[in-house]
């Protein structure tokens, strides 16, 4: 027995060697933002942060961080409005109706979630270009909708499934219209389910880098992640501003941590709840 | 949606019915659309100018020559797809495999250790997890930052060991550990919190009884938890190698921290500089379609265990 306590510390050691690998570079991200621009410069880095919000005034007051904010609000905003609502009625159709055609909806949604950015990022910058939307928000827009629309209409395909259908139709029975009986019954217990697949298309909608990146070059035009990737770039001396690059990450960082953290149970348990036990 | 109650029950007669027949396709309609313009669109496009010269005079309006195969041999006759496709496909095999080991590894360490350390694994996952991609290549580039990153004033604590100034991105091997430890460390939390959560569904009983039978701890992995986690084990390795294909956006960024240069590229920026940066749009879209067959026959599996899903 005694080996065996030994075994379980030894264990739970690494499990924090582990920890500390994985927590560190966030940490360090919010250590360093917090440091003054002549600590980040010492030889010797400081490991425990003092409490100096500097770099955050620096960012507010001097880069585009609040331009960039407001441009990915919008784009986000626009993408998150037309996908719910495309998605949404979508996964009615797939899951509440049998219908000619269906599989190869299904397929083609399945599909596309597996294609990469690089398979397509070439075709779609010469169509947005064909529409001389480059560098707007509505370029943009049309590709994210169509980006998210799959995932999210397969996400909610499994939530409107797992409202009865007879739910509905008992309270049609009560008198109710297919609308009514849908707005008051079903809707309420799908609600859950649409903030959750809203989360997931925010996130991937507000992080998206590869296809912003392609299609809006102008410095005027930048989502956070463009303007975090120009504010990181080295100034014509060569420096970077640790400190207040840094800062940009976390704020940049923070909203995504937050509503991730809403919603990454269902990720994991999603993958795994059929795999097992099926 | 005009069909009211009393007419419903009574009067179901053929106009009713054929609403209800047009109801799905009406609601699919908006997904079609949006699927249609924003990816129909772009691959009808990219599949007609695979097979057609498509560059700079096309650009400025002379109209794209049919061509045939010749994008696509051209491509294959080329070496450097080959160095690029290679280089892709091994870096993709690497990453996921290291992936899916540490991942099944801190799974497997999260199920013995007390609860307190386990859930600070958890937690350190979860926030490495959440991390935007931006945001995690710009916080790797000032761990690794030449003069004061933090990761080469511990290596220099090593006695003898002195890295002060030295640039990770230079040598295009140390790039791509670079890369692949960067994508490594965000990917592992997926891969660890999902065979952790496979594990906590792998009944006790079972395991007892194992136990009764004499197998010990390598044994009950190899032929019991191993079996039983098989479909997850299967479909993660399949997703690590579908995203460890696609790292445009990873390797840009680091291109972009200070390593431009053909020998830095994998298929996403090949394709990039093609196509976008170089105007050669008929190559790169032939590229982007061999780019396209590699992962969906990748995902095949996939997306048939998702149909079954569907039934």
């Amino acid at each position: 027995m005694k080996s065996r306590s030994l075994w379980r510390s030894l264990a739970a050691i690494l499990a924090v060697i582990v920890a500390l690998a994985w927590v560190f570079p966030v940490y360090w991200m919010v250590n360093t933002s917090l440091q003054s621009t002549t600590q980040i410069n010492k030889l010797t880095p400081t490991f425990f942060p003092s409490f100096n919000l500097g770099n955050y005034k620096a960012v507010f007051e001097k880069s585009g961080f609040f331009d960039a904010l407001g441009i990915s609000l919008v784009v986000t905003g626009i993408a998150l409005v037309i996908c719910i609502v495309v998605a949404f009625v979508g996964a009615l159709a797939i899951s509440r109706f049998r219908f000619r055609g269906r599989k190869a909806l299904v397929l083609a949604i399945i599909l596309v979630q597996m294609l990469p950015a690089e398979a397509m990022f070439i075709a779609q910058y010469k169509m947005i270009s064909g529409l001389n939307l480059l560098n707007s928000v509505a370029g943009v827009s049309i590709i994210y909708v169509a980006m998210v629309v799959p995932f999210t209409m397969w996400m909610l395909r499994g939530f409107v499934a797992g409202v009865p259908a007879d739910l509905e139709e008992s309270a049609m029975i009560d008198g109710c219209t297919r609308m009514q009986a849908f707005m008051k019954v079903t809707f309420p217990l799908l609600a859950p389910g649409l903030v959750a697949s809203g989360v997931f298309a925010f996130l991937q909608v507000w992080n998206e880098y590869a296809l912003a990146s392609i299609i809006l070059t102008s410095d005027k035009m930048e989502t956070l992640p463009l303007w975090l990737r120009n504010f990181a770039q080295p100034s014509s001396m060569g420096m970077i501003e640790w400190g207040q690059v840094m800062a940009g990450s976390v704020l940049v960082a923070v909203p995504v941590i937050i509503f991730f953290l809403i919603v990454q149970n269902r990720m994991t348990q999603g993958l795994v709840g059929g795999a097992v036990k099926g | 949606m005009s069909a009211s109650a009393t007419e419903a029950p009574a009067t179901s007669g053929a106009a009713q019915r054929r609403k209800t027949r047009l109801l799905p396709y009406l609601l699919g309609l908006p997904a079609v659309i949006t699927l249609l313009i924003g990816m129909g669109y772009p691959l009808v496009w990219q599949v007609l100018n695979s097979f057609r010269e498509y560059g700079l005079p096309q650009q400025f309006g002379a109209p794209p020559k049919f061509i045939g195969l010749d994008n696509y041999t051209a491509l294959l006759a080329d070496s450097e797809f080959w160095t690029v496709l290679g280089r892709s496909l091994a870096f993709m095999a690497v990453t996921a495999l290291i992936t899916m080991l540490l991942g099944t590894l801190i799974a497997l360490l999260m199920k013995v250790v007390p609860n307190w350390a386990r859930i600070a694994v958890q937690v350190a996952m979860l926030l490495a997890w959440a991390m935007p991609l931006v945001t995690q290549m710009t916080v790797w580039n000032w761990l690794l930052a030449q003069r004061n990153g933090v990761f080469n004033y511990l290596l220099s604590l090593i006695p003898g060991v002195d890295m002060i100034g030295h640039n990770w991105l230079v040598e295009p091997l140390s790039f791509f550990a670079v890369a692949c430890i960067i994508i490594t460390w965000s990917s592992v939390p997926f891969v660890a919190l999902s065979v952790y959560a496979g594990l906590t569904q792998v009944p006790e009983e079972v395991r007892e009884a194992a136990a009764l039978d004499g197998a010990n701890g390598t044994k009950m992995f190899f032929h019991i938890t191993m079996p039983m986690l098989r479909p997850i084990f299967v479909i993660l390795l399949l997703l690590q190698m579908i995203w460890d294909l696609r790292v445009y956006a990873q390797i840009n960024l680091l291109q972009g921290f200070g390593a431009a240069g053909t020998k830095y590229d994998l298929l996403g920026t090949y394709i990039y500089n093609l196509g976008i940066a170089g105007g050669h749009f008929g190559s790169a879209a032939a590229a982007a379609m061999l780019v396209m067959v590699i992962t969906v026959g990748l995902s095949w599996f996939y997306v048939r265990e998702l149909l079954k899903e569907d039934d």
